[in-house]
């Protein structure tokens, strides 16, 4: 997979926000087919904006005062294969989470184009929208909160499949709930079938939810940070089982994540978002040991390492991510960065292949100086 | 020498209403120094925040305790809440998980500081509001902040302000429950070292409890895991990295990523007993990977490794606890 290109060279933010709405041509011509092989990578992100309003005080109103927007995500453009899994890591309020909401259509998108299989998605309409919904699934990162606690397991799995008219009969639906909670590591299936949530561990909750998500026969699963509620001795199980999902069903897996050493160890790609831009994308590997952007290079220094000996260096930023209401001018990053020259402040860089490394690599970062 | 802090035979049960007793500390013994930082660590249900709480004289009512915990030399165990009391907070003070929910949203802050000055005869009115802001100033927050607001704090300034709170009567032990664990990594950063400067400038002997096991690495000297509501390994950091003696604490490494470690991560399998029926033979059996006959019958007692290192393994002598010897540690840098 690494012969396609991981990740889209984005176009100016502001330029994406102009010709927003638009539909792409591709949404025109071809009806919405999940499963045409096209050629296209499974999802395509290009320039994606995602404003939203913030509420105008009354005086505020009548002085008519403009109305100002939350920037959370602000033209974003990457694309991730079958079988691949890509990290988005950031702190909390880069857009991380308003990318994901904004893929499943959760969230309208204000520019910019989300391609699922060649098939532009960002501002259809609910009615075409829906078949497709099931070859995007969502986990949640809190299966103590994402499951019904008065459903059984089996009613829980057996949820989906009814909102989408799957299965014609109860009887006919038993073999795939039974299927996708041994695909989800709960075998054998019958022992989980008649429980509760309450009767399970969160490891065990956390396969649920997952079960929940395969048995639409999703290609694309989207990931809130899917182990951070978990005990550390199960968050390998649970990850191991994303793993082997994208290795051996193919589908797409984008999980979000804080955990540079989770995202270093099972993602292919990582990207690295802050204040609602991708500030460094790449392959796991280069991300973690090259990295070129000096915000990536701070998360990577404050990681706490297992190993006691390994005497960390930590280069702790000061202060928290500015306002995404009032982004700084220049290179967001400007005000907390440790190397920051004039041109950062007034200059917006761009994504590109930083001198450090080949351009083979699909290695970018948003950084002047890299 | 006697510790600033020495936990002797704590035992805690829970005695909930229609259900069997939860014995959910089980003798756990460890001591404190002054200026040292201490690690707590252990899944959820391991026991180490009731024994923190036990340490504070802050558990429910349905809790009965047993054991020593000695400030000091005196037992503040002795005499239930009349005897706990006069140490909470002057002595030994804590800082609650959960940054965003310990401060009183309809207090300011400086106040909420200066409260328990009050209390306890450190401080009154002005003179405890001007103590307030160079508390908040030591923790890294402008002293003028005092007159806001918990709300107009970001999360890492409400964590900051709750450390300020438990410094207040200027205690010598400073409890920290998960302290960091809703932060993010570079917020989590600068917490973790605001902690381990306020134990190199002010001697203060922090006992951070989290089921983080890097983070308990890189701020702590010395830390016990806990299983089941017993310690299952304790020493310095560096030998339950290098040279651990329990399989659990072993497997529990194994079990977390490292940003440059190669290995695989692989999960613990099975889940901690209940800790409502009595447990035969060692606690956690099931899930070992080396049990032998001994393990089913026998409760291991903590066995002295090396100086300062004790585990609680019939097998902890034995090369095979230690595993395969490079978990995950990655050769290539």
């Amino acid at each position: 997979m690494s012969d396609t290109h991981a990740f889209v060279p984005p176009g100016a933010g502001a330029a994406a926000a102009a010709d927003a709405a638009a539909p792409g041509p591709a949404a025109a011509e071809s009806p919405a087919h999940p499963d045409a092989a096209t050629g296209a990578p499974l999802l395509e992100v290009t320039d994606l904006v995602t404003h939203y309003p913030v509420r105008r005080t009354l005086t505020a109103a009548a002085a008519r005062r403009p109305r100002s927007w939350v920037h959370a995500v602000d033209g974003i453009s990457f694309s991730l294969n079958k079988g691949e899994m890509m990290a988005l890591v950031g702190e909390s309020g880069c857009g991380k989470t308003s990318t994901v909401q904004t893929i499943l259509g959760m969230v309208r998108a204000t520019g910019g184009a989300i391609r699922l299989n060649g098939t532009d998605i960002a501002g259809l309409p609910d009615r075409q929208m829906r078949p497709l919904r099931r070859t995007v699934q969502m986990i949640y990162q809190d299966p103590y909160e994402s499951l019904d606690p008065r459903f059984r397991v089996r009613q829980t799995v057996e949820e989906p499949m009814l909102v989408h008219g799957i299965g014609g009969s109860r009887r006919d639906r038993e073999p795939l709930i039974v299927r996708a909670l041994e695909q989800a590591g709960l075998r054998p299936a019958e022992m989980y079938l008649d429980r509760f949530p309450h009767e399970l561990s969160g490891g065990q909750r956390q396969r649920v939810a997952i079960a929940t998500a395969l048995v639409l026969g999703p290609q694309l699963l989207l990931a809130d940070e899917p182990v951070s509620m978990l005990d550390v001795s199960v968050r390998a199980g649970v990850l191991s089982l994303l793993d082997s999902l994208r290795r051996d069903a193919d589908m797409g897996i984008l999980m979000i994540t804080h955990d540079l050493s989770t995202a270093a160890h099972f993602a292919d790609t990582i990207a690295v978002m802050y204040l609602g831009r991708i500030v460094e994308c790449g392959s796991a590997a280069e991300i973690v040991r090259n990295p070129q952007h000096p915000y990536t290079k701070a998360l990577l220094s404050v990681v706490p390492k297992r190993d006691p000996r390994e005497a960390a260096a930590p280069q702790i930023l000061t202060g928290e991510t500015p306002d995404p209401v009032d982004v700084p001018r220049g290179c967001r990053f400007h005000p907390r960065c440790p190397v920051a020259v004039d041109q950062c402040r007034t200059v917006d860089p761009a994504l590109r292949v930083p001198a450090a490394v080949g351009a083979s690599t699909g290695h970018q970062a948003a950084c002047h100086l890299a | 020498m006697t510790s600033l802090l020495e936990v002797e035979d704590l035992h805690v049960w829970f005695e909930p209403p229609h259900a069997a007793p939860v014995h959910a500390v089980q003798g756990v013994s460890f001591g404190l120094n002054a200026g040292e930082r201490f690690g707590l660590v252990g899944e959820s249900g391991c026991g180490k925040t009731t024994t923190i709480l036990a340490l504070m004289g802050l558990l429910p009512p349905n809790a009965s305790l047993a054991g020593e915990v000695r400030i000091g030399g005196t037992n503040i165990l002795a005499g239930g809440e009349d005897s706990v009391r006069p140490f909470r907070w002057k002595d030994i003070a804590m800082v609650f998980q959960g940054a965003m929910n310990a401060l009183n949203p309809v207090k300011k802050v400086g106040w909420q500081i200066a409260e328990p000055m009050a209390f306890h005869g450190v401080a009154e009115g002005k003179a405890a509001l001007k103590r307030a802001g160079e508390l908040l100033e030591l923790v890294g927050i402008p002293a003028r902040s005092a007159s806001r607001y918990p709300h107009e704090f970001s999360g890492g300034m409400r964590q900051r302000a709750s450390i300020a709170m438990a410094l207040a009567c200027e205690p010598k032990i400073l409890l920290a429950d998960e302290p960091t664990t809703a932060l993010d990594v570079m917020v989590q950063a600068q917490i973790l070292e605001l902690l381990t400067s306020l134990s190199d400038q002010l001697g203060l002997a922090v006992l951070l409890v989290t089921h983080d096991l890097p983070v308990v690495a890189q701020v702590c000297n010395r830390a016990a895991v806990m299983y089941a509501g017993e310690i299952a390994e304790t020493g310095p950091m560096e030998e339950l990295y290098h040279n651990p003696r329990h399989p659990y604490t072993r497997m529990l490494f194994a079990a977390t990523p490292d940003l440059y470690g190669e290995g695989a991560v692989a999960s613990i399998p099975g889940a901690p007993p209940r800790l409502d029926a009595e447990i035969t033979g060692c606690a956690f059996r099931p899930r070992c990977d080396i049990p032998i006959d001994r393990c089913e019958t026998d409760h291991p007692a903590l066995l002295q490794i090396g100086i300062d290192h004790r585990a609680a393994c019939h097998r902890a002598t034995e090369r095979a606890v230690a595993g395969p010897p490079p978990i995950g540690k990655d050769t290539a840098r």
